[in-house]
């Protein structure tokens, strides 16, 4: 498809250029010192291989006639116009606890665009291509929809366009399960080396509704693996239309972007004791494995008012915060930490207790808590923080839940296994949450029924704002 | 398949599983915390497809070609531009150090 000419080494060096610095970028968001560098690194990579091909387009010899070429060009310029001012304005004016979302919608532009290039790319031919050409078109059809759809969903529920909780398609896993049978059926028979518009249309569309059925039935916890696999699942897609279109910069950050996502999937999925699979099925509310769990269904739950929980920080010598889901969806994060502030003021040393899943994605918590204006050295990390919750006099979770449920070191719960904070072993607990409602998984958190914790029902933000009151107020 | 397109395909299929096991390498490294700006920065990263998208632009003829490639620029470029600006404004915010904070957070222990 390119054609080779005097421009075509320079053009092929700069890629070159931008996918070093996509790898040395990567490389560089290793460290939170250099992470930022690291993004600009891949970004100036970015912005010389888009501008050598923009140039190498348009100094090319001229194939066919003149119009071509300037309409070509218009399409270009409009097209990065649009994209352009739209990726830019989201991406400015989005809150941060609204950036998964974005994420993810930016993850389905992708996706769609390597869509689009393999369907262009067959609409062009007619008769079967090349068997290189002819798989990576069908698989970058079928990849890039379902990552097309898919993320506008897991977008779609993360900002309650549609609801979080799993939504049962009727017929749900038989239609999911047919439209994968015509997607790989379908697959089989265009690789065999048939041409069919049809065909390949039937495929776009099982895939794209694919995508759909897939994501629908997941709960919202989970999205955050969702939109980790559709990530590696578009830069697959990007590889495959590097294949379509024999382009080595596509084919590189293509596959580092499948292999991170993957990799990043399976470490997220590991925190929360899930397997990939398991949450792609979407079968865990399913609630049978509740059984084993011991029922702490009669012991009971001593509940706190805010005068209480105020004088027992403020007294306290070493506080421990445990952040949770709750407290990203309140937006509390300035509560907490003027919270945090007005106890070391008083000599209370207060320490953030972040579990890897901590908030919707692992380092959600973090950026949170940094956009707070908490300092970088106070946020432990659970392997560091867990032993020091034997020294603590308070800790104070909010709007956390599974991720402190000691059942997790039992066996036979749906947590079991899981890596929990050991919050059951501070000498006083401060659970601050809206209602005893369960947590992701289901099952009631023993924490709540210890004796030395005190429940204070609040939303996370009204809570520690109300905490916040009292502790000045002593 | 002749034995050049062969060769041609290993070529391409050769840069593409050296990408992967670098992609492994390089990430399998990054602390926890840093897992949410990485999603991103990779998510940014796969914004390249925006240099295929105007391939098939310029050889864009028919009015149905020229509209997929339309769009095809513009979600490629939605995701290059918006994903590296989001990464940053994430990132910004671990950079800053007690020194550096223009109006210091009060006192600290």
């Amino acid at each position: 498809m390119i054609d080779i000419n005097a421009l075509d080494p320079l053009v092929r060096l700069a890629w070159l250029v931008g996918a070093v610095a996509f790898v040395l970028g990567l490389i560089r968001m290793n460290s939170p010192a250099t992470a930022r560098n690291g993004n600009l690194v891949s970004a100036g990579g970015m912005a010389v291989a888009i501008v050598a091909t923009a140039v190498y387009l348009l100094l090319r010899p001229n194939d066919s006639t003149g119009n071509n070429l300037l309409i070509g060009w218009l399409i270009i310029v409009v097209g990065i116009a649009i994209g352009g001012g739209l990726g830019l304005y989201s991406a400015r004016t989005v809150k941060m606890t609204a950036m998964p979302q974005l994420v993810s919608l930016f993850n389905a532009m992708g996706g769609g665009a390597a869509a689009l290039i393999a369907i262009d790319g067959y609409l062009r031919i007619s008769a079967a291509p090349g068997l290189q050409e002819n798989v990576a078109t069908v698989l970058d059809i079928v990849i890039g929809s379902i990552t097309f759809t898919g993320s506008l969903i897991a977008s779609g529920k993360l900002m309650g366009r549609i609801p979080g909780k799993p939504i049962q398609v009727p017929g749900g896993q038989l239609v999911t399960a047919a439209l994968a049978i015509v997607v790989v059926v379908g697959a089989i028979f265009l690789w065999l080396g048939n041409y069919s518009l049809v065909l390949m249309f039937l495929i776009l569309a099982a895939s794209l509704t694919f995508g759909v059925t897939m994501t629908l039935p997941i709960g919202g916890a989970d999205m955050p693996v969702v939109i980790s696999l559709l990530n590696s699942f578009t830069g697959t897609a990007v590889a495959m239309a590097g294949f379509v279109l024999e382009n080595p910069v596509l084919i590189i950050a293509g596959a580092l972007v499948g292999a991170s996502g993957a990799i990043l999937t399976k470490l997220m999925a590991d925190a929360m004791n899930r397997s990939v699979i398991n949450i792609m099925i979407g079968g865990f509310g399913g609630g049978d494995s509740v059984a084993g769990a011991v029922g702490a269904e009669g012991a009971s739950v001593r509940e706190l008012g805010v005068d209480d929980a105020a004088i027992q920080l403020a007294y306290a010598q070493h506080v421990i915060v445990v952040p949770g889901y709750g407290l990203a969806v309140a937006q509390a994060q300035h509560a907490v930490r003027e919270l945090a502030e007005l106890l070391e003021e008083r000599g209370v040393d207060v320490k953030y207790a972040i579990h890897p899943v901590a908030g919707r994605m692992p380092g959600h918590m973090n950026v949170l808590l940094a956009e707070a204006n908490v300092p970088y050295p106070q946020l432990k990390e659970m392997d560091d923080i867990n032993p020091e919750f034997e020294r603590a006099d308070v800790a104070l979770v909010v709007g956390a839940n599974d991720v402190t449920n000691p059942a997790a070191r039992r066996t036979g719960t749906p947590v079991s296994g899981m890596p929990i904070l050991d919050v059951d072993r501070a000498k006083s607990i401060v659970v601050i949450k809206r209602s005893m409602g369960k947590g992701y998984a289901g099952i009631d958190n023993e924490l709540y029924t210890n004796p030395k914790t005190g429940m204070l029902f609040a939303d996370a933000k009204e809570g520690l704002a109300s905490l916040v009151a009292a502790v000045k107020a002593l | 398949m002749s034995p050049t397109e062969i060769s041609a395909f290993l070529a391409n299929f050769t840069v593409f599983t050296l990408a992967i096991l670098c992609g492994f390498a390089v990430i399998s490294k990054v602390p926890a915390t840093l897992h949410t700006p990485l999603m991103s920065g990779a998510n940014s990263i796969h914004g390249i497809v925006l240099v295929g998208s105007m391939f098939i632009a310029v050889n864009a003829t028919d009015p149905l070609s020229q509209l997929l490639s339309l769009v095809a620029v513009a979600f490629a470029t939605m995701n290059v531009v918006g994903g590296y600006v989001v990464t940053d404004r994430m990132l910004q915010m671990f950079k800053r150090k007690p020194v550096a904070a223009p109006k210091a957070d009060k006192t600290e222990a």
